[in-house]
């Protein structure tokens, strides 16, 4: 049977790179007992992959990876048996079986559905970004002025060139504080399937910080199109004229989203079928 | 959360910032208002090859198990970090609390190899506690030392308050209790010291005095405390089925050299190779029980997710209920997906019928460590193996379609020749030559030998310890000799010879049976910037060399000579069980060419009975069993890598045995 699993990763754990993640999800399975379904030959390893690696030093509330079992016991139980051998700066919040392949179909993995995703990019305490931007506030005013502009241009390096796109059609909507985020989450993201009660919506484990100065990004994520908030930060500074800082920012992931056919909307990937 | 004593933006600058996060699964968490003793628990090599020993994680399990003591753990920074704590002056901290370790009551650094003490000055200079034990007070911790180096504890002596001689399981607990106890009294460092002195196999250098003669050797070497002894005795855990073994040992985030559950089957080895230290300071040979095993592997994986499981020992083959255990693994794991690393095997029937069921021939490799290229210069060694049996061994393991052999040499041993040499190059092509003797329709593609040649560094508590050891230059001479003699073989281009670095050779031979005068050379080298010595990338002999220079002392002196019988040893003053006496007949038996049966065959007396068990208690056969196939190994693939860094993979003062240096593989 098929599964995917949606978790958190938080504190420490940032620091540690998406190749250790999966060995350490491969070693709490067995550490849990969990029923995995193997590759065969002389090195068998747990059927198991990831929807979209995250770099090292973000956190994030929604990661998700796809296995195949051979028995489980309830989603509930699941979570409980996988969260009770986990460490700090991992939690398991979501476990569902997806839709079982029908013959001749073809396979699909997590990181093919990929359409997008949402990130709150936080200043960290310690940090400035200018003499004149010292509260939300003013934060606020400048990122929407860079943001009005029709075209946000940035050097792209490739290992052979360097070329210039426009990252505008690829930020769906930007935020500045959680209500707003949520309100401008109802136009992409398919109502329907979105909908989940606020009490059973674990907490976030975002980093908050004392200025306050933030921002919510909807970025189109996947393997043609892919915008690294980063990317989106290094050139809000190039807007102020200032070099970037990247280590001045927290970057979290939110939720990542794959688009459903029918309605050209967004869902997350723990509300898809496949 | 837990906190980090990192800031993010150093933490993202350098590489691999999980190493310095703590963490782990199965990480001991306590509170500090509950506990009165604070131990911090180092291997100075970087995280990954500290995170595979065997012994910390048997510490840290004895420690943790006091509710008075909390034990945690520091490996060195890397040379990235290691420039950030230095500009910034951030005190090195340990992984769990991410406290400095300048505030702990204890330092424990375990000595794995003689490479590694520049690195432990790097320690103790990043946690600012003083370089020399000699500048700490009240408020710094007490360093101690162990693990196999400390069986010539006498070059880092002065960087130490006292060091622990043998097996950790025995005293350590004495040792806290003690320390519980003098601090509830007020009693100083020093006082604190002279009780610990008065605990058996512990040693304060301090409490003893050197005198030299004129011509450098050793005059005299007396205590200047009534509380030392005059010897101090090797501690070692006598029932190895009834003690501490770690059923939850730590599991990296990152992966380590050792990313598998290790089983220690025994401790010790009966074969007595003559070159080969661990052979002779872990005697007496001692097996744990087959039911122990068991429980602590199944405990083991449960706890830890490991998908691997390896056995652990010297000669692996000599344990006995090994065709039990392994079969007892393959039954029991091998359907759960856990792959079975075999240890080095003597190459018969059973070995080549579990190695095809846990591996892959095709990929896998054979390793045989011969040693030496003639058969006299093995019966010099002891080294019970034959050409007889080698090449037996490889048309067999070629006819069940291995096709890739791996063979170590050593070159300079005692009373070598050229022709010794040049058999190295010989006895690989006869195995080549082995391999195209099968019926082309049954041979797997070409056969590829590799074989690589170190440069012999006598040590401390062998029969070899009085052998002048070969300089640099003799090494690099004849390593060209040999690639020579290898370029003159039918089959030269199936096999790859590899050598070791010969300078790095020559200080390890200074380093193991140097005296106290050398400290001096290592803190001046470290000061110059010596660090990660055993990194060949970072090894720099010019600065090693000027540091010799600069405290007028000679290599030559520690290597290039031939000591007398009756010379005085820096390490006399420890008593391992085996007797010098014993040492010095069988270095007499090695100029003869006599081989020395092993200890299940006839008991040669070597002192290792006085620890009142272990082989030594076992009947006798009496009978000189056939060398034939014997000795012969296999070896899977990702064992044998692992084995470049195996010399790391002992423990502070656990004798785990695998720290067999690149000698002996099996």
């Amino acid at each position: 049977m098929n599964v995917r699993i949606k978790f958190q990763k938080y504190g420490a754990a940032k620091f540690i790179g998406h190749l250790d993640v999966m060995r350490y999800f491969q070693k709490a399975f067995r550490r849990a007992n969990i029923d995995n379904e193997y590759t065969k030959g002389f090195s068998p390893h747990q059927i198991l992959s990831f929807a979209a690696p995250l770099g090292v030093g973000l956190t994030s509330d929604s990661e998700y990876a796809d296995l195949q079992l051979l028995s489980s016991d309830t989603p509930e139980i699941m979570i409980k048996r996988i969260n009770a051998v986990m460490t700090e700066g991992f939690k398991v919040t979501s476990f569902r079986f997806l839709k079982e392949r029908e013959e001749h179909q073809k396979a699909v993995t997590a990181m093919s559905l990929l359409a997008s995703a949402d990130y709150l990019v936080s200043l960290k305490d310690g940090y400035t970004i200018n003499d004149s931007i010292c509260s939300q506030a003013e934060f606020q005013k400048e990122f929407e002025h860079f943001y009005e502009k029709s075209i946000i241009e940035i050097d792209k390096k490739t290992k052979t060139s360097e070329k210039t796109v426009d990252i505008k059609p690829m930020i769906s909507f930007i935020a500045f504080n959680k209500k707003e985020y949520e309100y401008k989450l109802r136009g992409t993201v398919n109502v329907d399937s979105s909908e989940i009660p606020d009490r059973d919506k674990p907490e976030s484990v975002a980093d908050i910080y004392d200025n306050g100065i933030l921002v919510y990004l909807q970025l189109d994520t996947g393997s043609s199109v892919n915008l690294k908030p980063e990317l989106v930060m290094e050139a809000f500074y190039g807007y102020l004229g200032i070099p970037y800082e990247k280590f001045a920012w927290q970057v979290h992931r939110q939720e990542v989203y794959s688009r459903v056919t029918e309605s050209g909307k967004l869902a997350a990937l723990d509300k898809v079928e496949r | 959360m837990r906190k980090l004593a990192l800031s993010d933006e150093t933490l993202l600058t350098i590489e691999k910032p999980a190493r310095y996060i703590g963490g782990e699964v199965n990480m001991q968490v306590k509170n500090l208002k509950e506990i009165d003793i604070r131990f911090c628990m180092c291997f100075p090599d970087v995280y990954e090859i500290g995170m595979s020993h065997l012994g910390i994680q048997i510490l840290y399990d004895i420690f943790n198990r006091r509710n008075d003591t909390y034990c945690e753990r520091v490996y060195s920074p890397w040379v990235d970090l290691d420039k950030i704590m230095r500009e910034q002056n951030i005190p090195l901290f340990a992984l769990e609390s991410q406290d400095p370790i300048k505030e702990f009551d204890f330092l424990g650094i375990t000595l794995q190899y003689e490479m590694c003490y520049t690195n432990v000055l790097q320690i103790l200079e990043l946690s600012q506690i003083p370089i020399y034990a000699k500048d700490r007070t009240e408020e710094d911790p007490i360093v101690i030392g162990g693990g196999p180096c400390s069986y010539n504890p006498e070059p880092i002596a002065d960087f130490f308050d006292f060091f622990y001689i043998g097996e950790g399981e025995t005293s350590y607990n004495e040792i806290l209790d003690a320390y519980k106890k003098c601090k509830h009294e007020g009693k100083s460092r020093k006082e604190y010291l002279e009780q610990v002195a008065q605990i058996e196999g512990m040693y304060v250098p301090a409490f003893y005095d050197v005198k030299y003669k004129a011509a450098g050797t050793i005059e005299s070497f007396h205590k200047n405390n009534v509380s030392a002894p005059d010897k101090v005795k090797k501690q070692v855990e006598m029932n190895l089925s009834e003690t501490y073994y770690p059923t939850k040992p730590l599991v990296p985030f990152i992966k380590a050299t050792q990313d598998r559950v290790v089983l220690e089957i025994q401790r010790g080895c009966i074969r007595g190779c003559r070159f080969c230290q661990a052979g002779m300071i872990y005697r007496p040979t001692r097996e744990r029980s087959i039911d122990f095993l068991k429980k602590c592997v199944n405990e083991m994986l449960a706890s830890t997710g490991h998908e691997e499981v390896s056995l652990s020992s010297l000669s692996s083959s000599d344990y006995s209920n090994l065709q039990e255990l392994v079969n007892f693994l393959i039954d029991e794991f091998g359907s759960k997906g856990i792959n079975i690393s075999l240890p080095s095997l003597r190459i018969d029937a059973f070995a080549l019928d579990v190695m095809s069921k846990v591996q892959d021939v095709r990929k896998s490799s054979l390793t045989f460590a011969p040693e030496a290229g003639t058969q006299r210069l093995r019966d010099v060694i002891n080294k019970g193996l034959t050409e007889e049996s080698i090449l037996e061994g490889a048309a067999k393991a070629f006819q069940s379609g291995w096709n890739k052999v791996k063979l170590y040499f050593m070159m300079g041993l005692p009373t070598e020749t050229e022709e010794d040499i040049e058999g190295i190059a010989v006895l690989s092509d006869l195995i080549a030559r082995k391999y195209y003797e099968l019926p082309k329709d049954q041979r797997n593609g070409k056969v590829s030998i590799g074989a690589s040649a170190s440069f012999f560094v006598p040590k401390p508590f062998t029969p070899f310890q009085w052998s002048r050891m070969n300089t640099a230059k003799e090494y690099i001479e004849k390593q060209r000799f040999l690639r020579g003699k290898f370029n003159a073989q039918l089959n030269k281009k199936s096999i790859k010879f590899n050598w070791h670095e010969a300078e790095l050779s020559e200080l390890e031979g200074v380093l193991a049976r140097g005296d106290r005068r050398v400290s001096k050379v290592i803190y001046d080298a470290y000061k110059a910037g010596c660090l990660y010595d055993s990194w060949s990338e970072y090894f720099n002999n010019d600065k090693w060399m000027k540091a010799f220079e600069d405290n007028g002392i000679t290599i030559a002196f520690y290597n290039s000579r031939e000591r007398e019988e009756d010379e005085i040893f820096p390490w006399d003053f420890i008593d391992v069980g085996v007797t010098k006496e014993f040492l010095l007949r069988e270095y007499r038996k090695a100029k003869h060419e006599l081989v020395t049966p092993n200890c299940r065959q006839t008991c040669f007396h070597c002192g290792a009975k006085s620890f009142g068990g272990g082989v030594c208690f076992e009947e006798c056969t009496g009978q000189v069993i056939d060398f034939l196939s014997e000795n012969t190994t296999v070896d899977d693939e990702k064992s044998s890598n692992i084995k470049g860094v195996e010399k790391t993979a002992s423990m502070l003062t656990v004798s785990d045995s695998q720290e067999v240096s690149d000698e002996c593989k099996n």
